[in-house]
C-alpha cells in the first residue's frame, strides 16, 4: 500500500532489441492492452518493474514496523483490534506485491534477500519514529492518503499481475485512511494536551509525507519512460498537488494548522506549498534517516530468528514426500 | 547465505454458493497443509470466501500466449457458432 515515487525507470535500451517486437509491444501499450508474464517485454520494462514493485513491496513489510509499535499500547481494545488488523494488512499487500514481481523471473527470496542486503530500497516515509498514539492516526490519515493517491492509477497500470494486486490493495486501504482520521477526530475533541498531541504529529509528518510523491517533475530524469509504458499515468508533482488539495480541507475540519506558513490558495482553489526540503530526503534515502538502522536491524533479525520455522517447514515437507514415495513403492 | 526458495502455489477462491473457484493470486508455502491456511490469511481476511483451492504452480500447463493467433484461429472463423448468425423472421419474436 506504501508505494514511493522513488522509483526511476531504466534507460530505454530498445536498440538492442528486437526492433519489430519493440515495436509491437508499445503499440499494445498504446492501445491500453495490458501485459501478462509470460509475453514479450523489453529487458528495460522488466526490469524497472521489477524494482518498482518489489520496493512497493518491501516498503509494505517494512510499514508494519513503525505501527507494530503502538500494538501492545492502543488506547482501547477497539483500537487495537483496528490496528493490528491494520498491520496484517500491509502483510498481505507485501505478499500479493512479492507475487506480482516474481511473475517478472526473480524469486522472492532473491527479492528480500536483496533488501535485507541493503541493496533494495523501501519507502523513505517508514524511516520516521512514532512518537505517541497520534502518530498512529496521522500515519493512517495521511501516509496511507497519500499511498492511496499513488495506488489508484496504479490500477490502471500496463503491467496486469500489478495492476491486479493494486486493485486488491486499494479495496483495503481505504479502512487504513477512515481509522487513522477517526483517531484523529477522537483527539481533537478531547483535551487540550490531546489535540497539541495531534498537532505535534501533524508537524512531524506533514513534510515527510509530501516527499512520499518523490523528487519535482523538473528533475525526476527517468519518468518519461515509465509515462511512455503506461507504468505511471500522473507525475509525482501533479499526485501531490491533489494530496494537498484533498488534505488541507481535512485538517481544517479537525482545527489543525497545516505546519506552512506559506501555504496559499490560488485562484483556481489549489492549495500552494511552499518548497520541499530535498536535502531531507535524499539523506534518509541514503540511510541517515532517524530510524534508518533500526527499520534494517528488526527486518534482518525477524529474518534470522524464522530460520528455523522455514528449515522446520521444509523438513517436515520433504520427509512426506519421501514417506508417500516409499508407500507407492510398496 | 541465500535464503532457501520454498514451493510456489496458485489460489482459487469460490466466493458464493453457486459461483465457480476462480484464481485470486499465488503464494509460498513448504506443503499443501500450510499453503491452505496461508491462503486463507492472506486472500480471504474479509470473508471474501466459502472454499479455497490451491494447485501447485508447477502443476500448471499453460497455453503460449505468443501462438494464441493459431491456437484460437479455429474458433475466430466459425461465427456461425454464434446465435446472431442465423436470421429469424420479426413476426416469430424473441427466441
Amino acid at each position: 500500500m506504501y508505494t514511493q515515487a522513488l522509483n526511476t525507470a531504466e534507460t530505454d535500451d530498445r536498440g538492442l532489441e528486437d526492433a519489430g517486437k519493440a515495436a509491437q509491444f508499445q503499440a499494445r501499450i498504446d492501445a491500453e492492452e495490458r501485459i501478462e508474464p509470460n509475453d514479450w517485454m523489453p529487458a528495460a520494462y522488466r526490469k524497472t518493474l521489477t524494482r518498482q514493485i518489489s520496493q512497493h513491496a518491501h516498503s509494505e513489510i517494512v510499514g508494519m514496523l513503525p505501527e507494530g509499535n503502538w500494538i501492545t499500547r492502543a488506547p482501547t481494545l477497539r483500537r487495537k483490534a483496528a490496528l493490528l488488523a491494520k498491520v496484517q494488512d500491509e502483510c498481505g499487500h507485501g505478499l500479493y506485491l512479492y507475487a506480482a514481481a516474481e511473475t517478472l523471473g526473480s524469486s522472492r527470496e532473491e527479492l528480500v534477500d536483496a533488501m535485507l542486503a541493503g541493496k533494495a530500497k523501501y519507502s523513505s516515509i517508514f524511516n520516521y519514529p512514532t512518537l505517541t498514539w497520534a502518530d498512529i492516526g496521522t500515519i493512517g490519515w495521511l501516509v496511507d492518503g497519500a499511498a492511496i493517491m499513488n495506488q489508484i492509477p496504479l490500477c490502471r497500470c500496463s503491467y496486469g499481475p500489478y495492476a491486479r494486486a493494486m486493485i486488491r490493495v486499494c479495496k483495503e486501504e481505504s479502512f487504513h485512511q477512515r481509522q487513522g482520521y477517526e483517531i484523529m477526530v477522537t483527539l481533537c475533541r478531547g483535551s487540550d494536551e490531546q489535540k497539541a498531541m495531534a498537532q505535534d504529529a501533524l508537524n512531524r509528518w506533514w513534510w515527510p509525507v509530501l516527499m512520499m510523491f518523490g523528487p519535482p517533475d523538473a528533475t525526476s530524469q527517468h519518468s518519461d519512460t515509465s509515462t511512455k509504458w503506461k507504468i505511471k499515468r500522473f507525475s509525482n508533482d501533479e499526485l501531490r498537488q491533489k494530496f494537498v488539495d484533498a488534505t488541507v480541507p481535512q485538517a481544517q475540519y479537525l482545527g489543525l494548522t497545516i505546519p506552512d506558513p506559506g501555504m496559499t490558495q490560488d485562484a483556481a482553489g489549489h492549495w500552494r506549498y511552499s518548497e520541499i526540503d530535498w536535502t531531507e530526503f535524499k539523506q534518509v534515502l541514503a540511510g541517515n534517516g532517524p530510524c534508518n538502522r533500526d527499520r534494517m536491524a528488526a527486518r534482518r533479525k525477524a529474518h534470522d530468528e524464522g530460520a528455523w520455522v522455514r528449515e522446520a517447514a521444509a523438513a517436515y515437507a520433504a520427509k512426506r514426500a519421501q514417506r508417500q514415495t516409499a508407500q507407492a513403492a510398496e | 547465505m541465500a535464503t532457501p526458495n520454498t514451493p510456489l502455489w496458485e489460489v482459487f477462491i469460490r466466493s458464493r454458493n453457486g459461483l465457480a473457484h476462480k484464481h485470486v493470486g499465488s503464494l509460498h508455502a513448504s506443503d499443501a497443509t500450510m499453503a491452505l491456511q496461508a491462503a486463507r490469511d492472506i486472500y480471504t481476511r474479509r470473508g471474501e470466501g466459502l472454499s479455497i483451492w490451491i494447485v501447485p504452480s508447477a502443476a500448471i500447463t499453460a497455453s503460449d500466449p505468443a501462438e494464441k493467433g493459431m491456437m484460437f484461429e479455429p474458433a475466430e472463423s466459425k461465427i456461425y457458432r454464434h446465435p446472431t448468425f442465423y436470421e429469424v423472421p420479426e413476426e416469430v419474436g424473441h427466441m
